[in-house]
């Protein structure tokens, strides 16, 4: 059973993504399922916050972002060795384009924007 | 509703009338959703953020359509933005205008893009208006508790 705001879980996410807005919506989201989480603008910042020790236990990685984007982003974590959940979060529906994202590394992807219901159901299958 | 007062009640008919006239979609109940007493200000943030980036695209995107040699990938790039920026707060008119301009941008169609920013710039002025409304009405109720 996904957790919620009242049961705060030992859960942690990485929300990755340049865009202000989805990074408070989907912040709030993790928030008020009770995962803590931080916050990146782009790929290379992902990588670098993994390369200064820390982990994390759901990415949410959008996938156009400037400096590096989502696809190098995750080839990048996945040959340091991170095992985390990762999922891909973007607007692209196009199957080639999902799959290319799929292909480097990706667990999941999800189209945006994300809702409540989409986030549970990935938080029930990490738990 | 009987417990409801007015201004409650026109708040509640005037968010119907905004999904119903297809201004806003579910995403927007989404926001609602993620407002509490721990973030009472939760939507009027997003939107306002929202605001703010529609802002500065849309006059990034006029200035890009008036060059002498027009660059339709960062054309391309503007709209996609502004296109995510109106889905993730459930502004439904803006995100498909935004749709059929990023066709214009792939076909490299000048005049489609120019009629397709017009467009767009209409549909945003509306539900600017329309969501200031409602936040002003808001406003009224929280103050008249108070």
């Amino acid at each position: 059973m996904a957790p919620n705001e009242n049961s705060a879980t030992e859960l942690t996410a990485l929300v990755v993504d340049d865009d202000r807005q989805l990074r408070m919506i989907h912040q709030r989201m993790l928030n008020k399922v009770g995962v803590k989480n931080q916050a990146v603008e782009n790929g290379k910042e992902a990588v670098q916050i993994h390369c200064s020790g820390q982990g994390f236990d759901l990415i949410l990685m959008d996938k156009e972002m400037p400096l590096m984007n989502g696809i190098e982003a995750t080839k990048e974590l996945r040959s340091m060795g991170i095992c985390s959940t990762i999922v891909g979060v973007s607007s692209h529906t196009k199957e080639k384009q999902i799959q290319e994202f799929m292909e480097a590394g990706l667990d999941d992807y999800l189209v945006k924007p994300l809702n409540l219901a989409k986030l549970r159901s990935i938080l029930d299958k990490i738990m | 509703m009987d417990g409801m007062v007015p201004l409650q009640k026109q708040i509640l008919d005037y968010t119907a009338s905004l999904f119903q006239e297809g201004y806003l979609d579910d995403q927007f109940n989404q926001l609602q959703e993620l407002q509490d007493e721990s973030n009472p200000d939760f939507v009027v943030e997003v939107v306002t953020l929202f605001f703010e980036d529609a802002d500065r695209l849309l006059n990034e995107l006029s200035k890009a359509l008036v060059q002498e040699s027009i660059d339709f990938r960062r054309l391309d790039a503007h709209v996609h933005q502004l296109k995510g920026s109106s889905s993730s707060i459930g502004a439904q008119r803006v995100q498909r205008v935004c749709i059929s301009f990023r066709n214009c941008c792939q076909e490299q169609n000048i005049e489609g893009c120019l009629k397709s920013l017009q467009q767009v710039k209409h549909e945003y002025s509306l539900v600017k208006t329309k969501l200031e409304t409602l936040f002003q009405m808001e406003e009224q109720l929280v103050a008249g508790r108070g």
